[in-house]
């Protein structure tokens, strides 16, 4: 209970002394995230809108295997990212292991099936509204998607959110690939979990609150964006 | 350059089923390129089925759909006006711009044309809300502008009255004479007899998921051929 | 127009990381960053040769991994044996050891096997086993825990043999392995940093030390170029020099945690 009280206190104290430290590693956080968000919207997004259009033959199959990706182990995807980026693995050349753009990639691989899957959802259930309108004014595959995934935005936008929340917390597979080294590849949850280890738990805490606080003020940031272009009446 | 003709557009045998149940078929039927059609017929007898058949909603499992051009031609040369307007997350501009910018538009013509149409069915003074906003009358109303943006050569219509007021159901109906005046074919399902003796030139009696008549609307009001099509006329409840 | 936008700031987001000065990567254990030498000696290094060492920090078997695959361009781990297997395999050039620190045995404050007034470890452990002590055990494969099991064989006993009834492998980390024999008031090996480090002691305290046996070479070993070219083997040699510097000499043995001194300087 003393633990939880000091490290609410060393929150405090660190946010508003303006921690040099924190604000790297907060930045740090928010680049590595918000940068595997991205890359996992522009593939899981249309993804998700391309399996709710489309019938194929192995379309069920895809749609499980997405669902069973979004159970895997974020150690385990570290890891596999870990031997492709290794210098003794396939992509080592490439020269990224211990950078923050392998903590990306294997947090892109972690919550794509998340937001492709939550995407197909939402995307399922306009198609079903739409669809006789589309068919009837004789859209292409694309335009339907594209139209899908423009009209089905706000919806899409949760599905990205929840990529957020899962990566912004995520600490298992960046581990692995970005070896937590200090002012180089270490990010909040790396560091609790270093924090942790040392036993300092109102740091760790301290640092868990700061995170927790981040998500709530990009997620509110976002939503109250969306709100100003009045796309909350449609 | 002239078009190719459309029509006739010719139904052979054409047969819809889902779930191994026949919904409408085998049906013959040619549609000629001038006039009103209404569908008319109880409840369940497959009206809808039908004019989604020949728009290439619904697909036959058995017989044909022909048009005088290729299937993908005509489908360019085609609206479709649902029972329920079917609303975009969008403003009424940007649906009723809508077919035009997949068809290639520019979005300032789109948006020119989609203002004038708006303008021409009434709804000027709210082309910029949302669809979702719109009134049951005005929303069919953006949604019959919709169909006709791209000058189709033919507009099905699937009780696109059934659930409005009469004021409402005046002024589509203004636009569907005015369409039908620039020689847009029509064909439209409907349970309204007044509004089928309005607006039809020919009928078309289904019940049970067939073509029981296809007479002239005259014709068909003053003497029904088959005993369910008077029955139907003399207000019997049809199963 | 916006998804264009979005992938070039990604893209854009992956290039940042480049930096201008030279660096090097470089594998340490856990325990030797829990002692936070590295907070004085990367600061002076910095400062002399103008060079950047990333630290990535895990267990002794990962960071033989990263060297054997080239991911790093040097390691400084305590585990001799594996030591010499990883430069005689070819790995690294050479093994340089220059300093060590020392194991002491931690329990709880009552010491119900009375190990403090024991006179070695082999006879403190055996105490242990024979009470059937609460014992925590790293058991994760790490330097540490080969060190404990050594220890254990020294003083005749099997701990594959162990009941978990008092044996228990927590298969974690140092501080992760420490929280739980604080959680279980229960005895654990601990390197001294470590111990001295560790922020949630509760009722546990330093029980025995001092045995020679339990004395923790490190020693530095860069990565062998012949075997992956990439490596800065230059700016090992370079780390190297100043390792055995009177400088670092003096920086390693007057530095204190909790005002005691942690590591012993001994290059050759």
């Amino acid at each position: 209970m003393n633990d939880i009280l000091q490290g609410l206190i060393s929150a405090g104290w660190l946010i508003i002394t303006f921690d040099p430290d924190l604000i790297e590693i907060v930045l740090r956080s928010l680049q590595v995230t918000v940068g595997a968000v991205v890359v996992s919207s522009v593939i899981g997004l249309p993804l998700g809108a391309w399996l709710a259009v489309n019938r194929f033959r192995f379309r069920r199959f895809v749609i499980a295997l997405m669902n069973a990706l979004m159970g895997l182990p974020p150690v385990v995807v570290g890891l596999i990212v870990y031997l492709f980026l290794s210098r003794s693995g396939p992509l080592g050349v490439l020269n990224l292991l211990f950078t923050p753009s392998a903590m990306v990639i294997a947090q892109t691989i972690i919550i794509t099936p998340l937001i492709a899957s939550i995407a197909h959802q939402a995307i399922r259930e306009l198609w079903a509204e739409y669809h006789d309108l589309l068919i009837s004014v004789s859209t292409s595959h694309r335009q339907r998607i594209c139209t899908l995934l423009w009209d089905g935005r706000r919806a899409l936008l949760t599905a990205s959110l929840a990529g957020f929340g899962r990566a912004i917390g995520e600490v298992g597979a960046i581990l692995i690939v970005g070896g937590n080294i200090d002012h180089v590849t270490r990010v909040l949850t790396t560091a609790i979990a270093l924090e942790t280890s040392k036993g300092n738990f109102s740091l760790a805490l301290a640092l868990g609150f700061v995170l927790i606080a981040l998500a709530i003020l990009i997620n509110a940031t976002v939503h109250s964006l969306s709100q100003t272009e009045r796309s909350g009446r449609w | 350059m002239v078009e190719t003709a459309l029509f006739p557009l010719t139904l052979s045998e054409a047969t819809v089923r889902k779930s191994g149940v026949t919904l409408v078929g085998p049906v013959d039927l040619e549609i000629g390129p001038i006039g009103t059609t209404v569908v008319i017929g109880p409840n369940g007898a497959g009206k809808s089925t039908l004019l989604r058949l020949m728009h290439g909603l619904d697909r036959a499992a058995k017989g044909r759909v022909d048009w005088n051009v290729p299937m993908k031609d005509a489908q360019n040369r085609q609206g479709f006006v649902f029972q329920t307007p079917i609303l975009m997350r969008r403003s009424v501009v940007d649906c009723i711009a809508y077919p035009l910018l997949v068809h290639g538009v520019s979005r300032k013509d789109a948006h020119a044309q989609a203002l004038d149409w708006a303008d021409r069915v009434g709804l000027a003074d709210h082309a910029a809300r949302p669809a979702r906003t719109l009134s049951g009358g005005e929303r069919q109303k953006m949604a019959l502008a919709r169909a006709l943006i791209r000058n189709p050569d033919i507009l099905f219509l699937d009780e696109p009255c059934a659930s409005l007021d009469g004021s409402a159901t005046r002024e589509i109906e203004g636009i569907l004479k005015s369409a039908r005046t620039a020689n847009t074919r029509m064909v439209m399902a409907t349970h309204d007899m007044g509004q089928a003796k309005r607006l039809a030139d020919d009928v078309l009696f289904i019940y049970r998921g067939n073509v029981h008549e296809h007479s002239t609307a005259e014709a068909f009001f003053k003497a029904p051929q088959t005993p369910e099509a008077q029955a139907f006329l003399r207000g019997d409840i049809l199963e | 127009m916006i998804p264009r936008l979005l992938l070039a700031s990604a893209l854009s987001l992956c290039v940042a990381s480049a930096t201008l000065a030279d660096d090097i990567k470089m594998a340490v254990t856990t325990s030797f960053h829990n002692s936070g030498l590295a907070d004085v000696l990367l600061p002076e290094i910095k400062a002399d040769l103008d060079l950047d060492v990333h630290l990535v920090v895990v267990g002794t078997g990962q960071a033989l991994r990263l060297g054997r695959a080239g991911d790093v361009d040097a390691i400084l781990v305590h585990a001799k044996s594996a030591e010499e297997k990883f430069v005689s395999e070819g790995y690294g050039t050479h093994r340089t050891p220059f300093m060590y620190n020392d194991f002491v045995l931690i329990g709880p404050a009552d010491d119900p096997a009375h190990i403090a007034q024991t006179q070695s470890a082999a006879e403190a452990l055996a105490s242990i086993q024979s009470t059937r002590a609460p014992f925590v055990s790293r058991g994760d494969d790490s330097g540490t825990h080969k060190k404990e099991l050594s220890l254990w064989f020294g003083a005749g006993l099997i701990p594959d043999d162990f009941a978990t009834t008092w044996y228990q492998a927590a298969g974690a980390g140092m501080g992760a392995s420490l929280n739980t024999a604080s959680a279980m008031n229960a005895y654990i090996m601990s390197d001294r940093a470590s111990w001295l480090k560790f922020g949630n002691k509760g009722d546990l305290v330093l029980l025995f030390a001092g045995d020679p046996v339990l004395f923790n070479q490190y020693a530095y070993i860069p990565v062998n170029p012949a075997t992956h070219p990439h490596v800065k083997s230059d700016l090992t040699a370079k780390l190297e020099t100043w390792l055995l510097s009177a400088r670092a000499k003096s920086l390693i043995n007057e530095y204190r945690l909790n005002g005691e001194q942690l590591f012993i300087y001994n290059a050759p």
